[in-house]
């Protein structure tokens, strides 16, 4: 476990030293982008807000792509994961999952499916 | 238990499945079997609580629920891998339909005859560590890679709808249309019917009066009964319109797009979207809302659902609302159509609605100071409400508020004619006779109390009674009004005799008194089931009655010092 708290940390610190570009927080994504789960972190809100997220499915590998968001202050988000559920959370709680670029065959396959959403 | 996301409860309602999964619910026994039951359409997610409770070593049945809506999106899945690799049984439902009961029955009984599994899994389970979630899920994206044939293409509607429903501008001018549509259906649409019941009551009462000798039982049936029954009755159909709205609302999974809306409005005040479907259940009666804050996971967060839950305007309300607005407010219109009554209305609940706001933000300040809650919450694929579940929802609606009439409301409105009844006037008495009954005697002794804020002893009298149910205030002026010597019993001629027998500025009073009183013993009741103690409904009455007094006092000098006297 101590593994993968470690391996946790330098995803985190990859993510930040690359730039928003490649790899951001979930929290800070906008409409229509979407990404793959790389780590989810219990720095922020403890090991609680980690537990709930993994258990709507935010886990490492997952798909997720943010659909909508609230009026004030863009907050809330819909994101969808996996194509098949959607779950509702604040851009603050967001910030714990950490979401690095596709790379998905299933998007070659099918680029219908993800590009007109991961362009706007 | 329809919505658990995992044993590790985070709210009420979870951990009451887990309790009872465990074994560990006082008054039920450790289960024989437990059936879970999934939806087909999306496995992913929830297979993964089905591992957790694989690991009890309990006896077990994975029921595949909305296969029909997963076969129609082209997902096939094999049931016999997908039983093979978990080694349980898996059957498929529609629970819609009533299809693959009989198969789950045959399933269960299949299991039960087999020889108990012991295993003390149960007793020392604990809370799975996120590595272990971790482990869950890389397990069901294994299962799923040898058991799904072929996958379905994921569903465009919801998305398509909440596109527009969710859109950031949008999105709450409908959610505030649909808002206001509701609330004009409950004063429109119910008119008819209550026109209806009202005339039947009125023809009642004609017919006893003709038929029946002048006696007590007489005047107890005619003043106290009906007069006081049918003034309440009279609301059902505006309670089962708002009802039907909400069910509705919830069915079609709207209900939750709703809380996404509101989320960020409500976080200002310290509170989670979540708590926006108890407050709106909240609008036609406070004790469903307080229990559906149930599903609200942080402690403080429900606990400040349930303290102001009272301050929405209740259907209960109504009747007092309508009756003094009838009364008082002139049915002219102002600004271009727009009726002033209804705007007094309007002010009404926009009044609660604003102290309840304020309310949370105080309590989240003070008493119920605490972190931020996170929202976390599914938003289900939009379907079409289920006609026999909307229906059988508005069926016990109206049965909780029949019941309510036929006991608290009956018994409290004939303990009262009897109060005001006897002991009977002596000769050559000057006041109506209802002065000299013990009712008299009560709300002559309450007058000097309410006289700050306005209101005369046919009004305490009314409010005594009024603490049981709300609604009863209406019927007791009746009954009051009626023995006091006055002709009519029924709203409209009370409408009357209050417009010439009170002040505006009494009138006035009295509805910011009913904004904010702790008027239903059944709402208290409510409040002390869910907190588990005396101490929240305890501090829950005291300051709804402080708001009331307050607000009443300050209403009736204003008022007075305007000209309303």
């Amino acid at each position: 476990m101590n593994n993968h708290s470690e391996q946790e940390r330098q995803a985190f610190a990859l993510g930040q030293a690359v730039g928003l570009g490649f790899t951001q927080p979930l929290g800070q994504m906008r409409r229509g982008s979407a990404g793959r789960v790389l780590a989810v972190s219990s720095e922020m809100g403890g090991h609680d807000i980690e537990r709930g997220l993994l258990e709507m499915g935010f886990v490492e590998g997952a798909r997720v792509e943010v659909l909508h968001h609230g009026f004030l202050g863009q907050d809330p988000l819909a994101v969808r994961i996996n194509q098949t559920m959607t779950i509702a959370l604040r851009r603050c709680e967001a910030n714990a999952v950490l979401v690095g670029p596709l790379h998905d065959s299933a998007v070659e396959a099918k680029p219908g499916l993800t590009l007109e959403y991961a362009s706007s | 238990m329809p919505g658990s996301y995992s044993l590790r409860a985070r709210s009420p309602d979870e951990a009451i499945t887990r309790d009872v999964v465990l074994g560990r619910q006082a008054r039920e026994a450790l289960p024989d079997a437990v059936v879970c039951v999934t939806d087909a359409t999306n496995l992913n997610q929830h297979l993964r609580l089905l591992l957790e409770l694989r690991q009890l070593g309990r006896p077990l049945i994975l029921a595949l629920n909305m296969m029909d809506i997963a076969q129609k999106r082209g997902c096939q899945i094999s049931l016999e891998a997908l039983s093979r690799h978990l080694g349980i049984p898996v059957v498929t439902t529609v629970a819609m339909r009533k299809n693959g009961v009989q198969d789950l029955l045959s399933q269960i009984d299949t299991l039960l005859n087999q020889p108990p599994v012991t295993s003390g899994a149960t007793a020392d389970w604990v809370e799975p560590t996120p590595e272990a979630i971790r482990a869950y899920h890389r397990e069901v994206e294994q299962l799923l890679r040898e058991a799904v044939v072929q996958e379905g293409t994921p569903e465009r509607l919801t998305r398509q709808l909440d596109r527009v429903l969710l859109h950031p501008m949008v999105g709450p001018l409908i959610l505030l249309g649909l808002l206001f549509l509701m609330f004009q259906a409950v004063f429109s649409w119910a008119e008819a019917p209550m026109d209806w019941i009202d005339g039947g009551m009125a023809s009642l009462q004609a017919l006893l009066s003709e038929h029946m000798a002048d006696s007590l039982l007489k005047s107890l049936l005619i003043d106290g009964v009906i007069a006081g029954v049918g003034g309440v009755v009279i609301f059902l159909p505006q309670i089962l319109i708002l009802f039907l709205f909400i069910l509705l609302l919830e069915d079609s999974g709207y209900m939750t797009r709703a809380a996404f809306l509101m989320d960020r409005l409500m976080s200002m005040v310290g509170l989670n979207g979540r708590a926006f479907i108890p407050l709106l259940s909240s609008f036609a009666c406070a004790i469903p809302g307080i229990m559906a804050a149930r599903t609200i996971a942080h402690p403080l967060d429900r606990l400040t659902t349930i303290l102001i839950a009272p301050l929405m305007t209740c259907s209960a309300r109504l009747p007092v609302y309508v009756l003094l607005i009838a009364a008082f407010i002139p049915n002219t219109t102002v600004w271009g159509g727009i009726g002033l009554q209804g705007l007094v209305m309007f002010g009404l609940y926009a009044t609660g609605i604003v102290g309840a706001l304020v309310m949370a933000g105080v309590l989240r300040l003070t008493l119920l100071r605490g972190g931020r809650q996170p929202l976390l919450m599914e938003l289900p694929s939009y379907k079409w409400p289920n006609p026999v579940n909307v229906l059988l929802g508005l069926l016990e609606r109206a049965r909780i508020f029949m019941r309510r009439i036929g006991t608290i409301i009956l018994s409290v409105l004939v303990l009262l004619w009897f109060l005001s009844t006897f002991p009977a006037p002596p000769v050559g008495a000057t006041e109506p006779p209802i002065y000299y009954s013990l009712a008299g005697l009560i709300g002559r002794g309450l007058e000097p109390l309410l006289a700050p804020i306005g209101f005369n002893w046919q009004i305490a009298i009314a409010l005594v009674p009024g603490l049981a149910a709300r609604e009863v205030a209406v019927a007791a002026l009746g009954t009051v009004y009626a023995l006091s010597g006055d002709e009519g019993t029924v709203t409209e001629a009370l409408t009357a005799t209050l417009a010439h027998d009170w002040t505006l500025a009494t009138a006035l009073a009295l509805l910011a008194w009913y904004v904010f009183a702790p008027q239903c013993l059944a709402t208290l009741a409510a409040a002390r089931r869910e907190t588990n103690s005396w101490r929240w409904p305890t501090f829950m009455f005291v300051y709804l009655m402080v708001l009331a007094y307050l607000a009443a006092f300050v209403t009736y000098r204003v008022a007075l010092a305007m000209g309303g006297g």
